[in-house]
């Protein structure tokens, strides 16, 4: 009796470790399946602007010209992935700095009003939608740039400004989270041969904590490089290498998201749209890879 | 050498309400060493992290009485912190090697106050490896990560980090405690051989480590000082009867 007891309850757990792990599997398979269709979709499509209609690569990433319903059809994407670095890498310079100091606010100088007030403010910032940062650079930083410098105030500045503080919660949550799991000892040790805040934070805080605090900064780069919307609003969307920062200009999310509507699945124009989505994605896993790097790097 | 002792007067130091240490006065000799002994929470570490002001980094911790080096009571608020900290050395019951060579551990301190020349930190180096045992074993990588070397060895590389300074104190806390009995002795020598020149005080658990390298005992208890005497009167006649019972395991 006991014995038949405890048989059925051990093929319950059977089925039970059964049942979850099949659950977990399909879940898992799901993932990975819409993944897989994501990128082979949009490697297809931005691939046949090559094969289909006849494009050379080398032109697409060097030529300057964008008029794919010209006659003859120009595809040169250089000014989009120009315009995409170029505001992203600005943004990075913009809050990376503001960022760290926010995060050496938070944990090192005031824990207690920073932890309270400022992380929670900053992480607020993550939370608004990017059409408020389009609409708010659109008011407010577009017409100041327009009044202290030359041209209309459109352009890589203005994109880069509105960037920075979209990605600023990003890089102060990662870099607030290293210094706070920075070993206490190594403070100590250093204040106790008589060595300043000032001196701590910079030769032992950020050293240590680099690898951490960089990816914080890509994991930034790779959330303005994706963003559209924003920078759509306040870049002025010419489709030329600008040649100065308050000058108009265009990424790749800003031209797929203004022409997308307009072409017909299928067509070269479209296709090439494709292709732009394409090096997003490509850029997305370099991105990805750079933090993988680091992290390992970090564990050393 | 220099004959510069450090003299502790009614010191008390409280974590908010809670008083940690209660009106300690110590005198600490130059060229000696001084062990601080007691149960976990008695105040001996507090005690010791005020003495370079280590408090200072705790929020809600307030020092009151008197700490004397030389003519300098150190508790003045005036006192420059920072300059104070070069005369002290510090070592941690977790040896702290920061991520850096493990000539940048040593050089880390001489080149902030001011010593620059590549021939100069070289030598200090050296002398300080030298003096912390430690040279013959990392003479010949002193440019590669601190992190790999054990834990004995980075505890002798924290000595030799403060020895660096050029301090007339070192403040150890429970400085072989986190070690295997072989390191453990190793710095036990080291401590020997560092007193010709320094006043050393450690905190320390272990009552036989107490009697081998220390010339003084301070007995605590609940943030008081209960004995303070020579470490061989202390450990064979003490004149308290709490004192006793610790020494002999009975409590703590």
């Amino acid at each position: 009796m006991a014995r038949s007891v405890e048989r059925e309850k051990r093929s319950k757990h059977l089925t039970e470790e059964w049942v979850g792990r099949v659950y977990t599997l399909i879940c898992v398979g799901l993932l990975v399946l819409t993944i897989f269709s994501m990128v082979y979709f949009v490697a297809s499509k931005g691939l046949s602007t090559f094969f289909k209609d006849g494009v050379n690569p080398i032109d697409l990433f060097t030529g300057v010209k964008w008029a794919p319903e010209g006659e003859p059809p120009l595809f040169g994407a250089l000014p989009f992935i120009v315009g995409s670095f170029s505001t992203s890498i600005l943004a990075a310079l913009i809050a990376a700095p503001l960022g760290f100091c926010a995060a050496v606010f938070i944990v090192e100088l005031m824990p207690k009003f920073g932890r309270k007030v400022l992380q929670p403010v900053i992480e607020l910032l993550a939370g608004i939608p990017s059409v408020v940062y389009g609409f708010v650079g659109l008011s407010v930083i577009v017409p100041f740039f327009r009044d202290i410098f030359p041209g209309q105030g459109l352009g890589l500045a203005a994109g880069g400004v509105v960037l920075s503080i979209m990605i600023l919660p990003t890089i102060t949550t990662i870099a607030t989270d290293a210094l706070a799991a920075l070993p206490a000892g190594l403070k100590e040790g250093s204040y106790a041969l008589g060595s300043t805040r000032w001196q701590t934070i910079y030769r032992i805080v950020l050293p240590t904590t680099l690898p951490a605090l960089l990816t914080g900064i890509v994991l930034g780069i790779a959330r303005a490089f994706g963003e559209a919307l924003a920078v759509q609003m306040v870049i002025g969307n010419a489709p030329h290498i600008p040649t100065s920062l308050f000058e108009s200009a265009s990424t790749l999310t800003s031209a797929i998201t203004l022409s997308m509507g307009n072409t017909i699945m299928g067509t070269a124009h479209n296709n090439a749209l494709w292709t732009l989505a394409l090096i997003l994605l490509t850029m997305t896993f370099v991105f990805v890879f750079i933090v993988r790097w680091l992290e390992r790097r970090s564990k050393v | 050498m220099q004959d510069i002792g450090l003299k502790s007067k009614n010191l008390s130091v409280f974590y908010g309400e809670k008083q940690a240490v209660k009106d300690i006065s110590l005198d600490f000799a130059a060229r000696q060493v001084t062990a601080l002994i007691g149960p976990s929470g008695c105040g001996k570490s507090t005690f010791l992290r005020s003495l370079n002001r280590m408090n200072d980094l705790i929020p809600g911790a307030k020092i009151t009485g008197e700490v004397w080096i030389g003519d300098q009571n150190i508790l003045n608020p005036k006192t420059d912190v920072v300059l104070l900290r070069q005369k002290i050395g510090m070592v941690w019951q977790r040896p702290n090697p920061f991520h850096k060579s493990i000539y940048e551990n040593i050089a880390f301190g001489p080149r902030y106050h001011g010593i620059r020349d590549k021939r100069k930190l070289d030598e200090l180096v050296e002398q300080s490896l030298r003096k912390a045992a430690l040279w013959e074993e990392t003479k010949d990588r002193l440019h590669k990560s601190a992190l790999a070397l054990s834990g004995g060895q980075q505890q002798r590389l924290c000595i030799a980090r403060s020895i660096a300074v050029k301090p007339d104190i070192i403040l150890m806390d429970e400085p072989a405690s986190a070690l295997d009995p072989v390191s453990t002795a190793k710095i036990e020598e080291l401590i020997a051989e560092l007193k010709q020149e320094y006043c050393i005080i450690i905190v320390t658990h272990n009552m036989h480590q107490a009697a081998r390298v220390s010339d003084r005992t301070a007995f605590f208890l609940m943030g008081e000082l209960v004995e303070f005497d020579k470490t061989d009167k202390m450990f064979t006649n003490p004149a308290n009867q709490q004192t006793s019972d610790y020494i002999s395991g009975r409590f703590g």
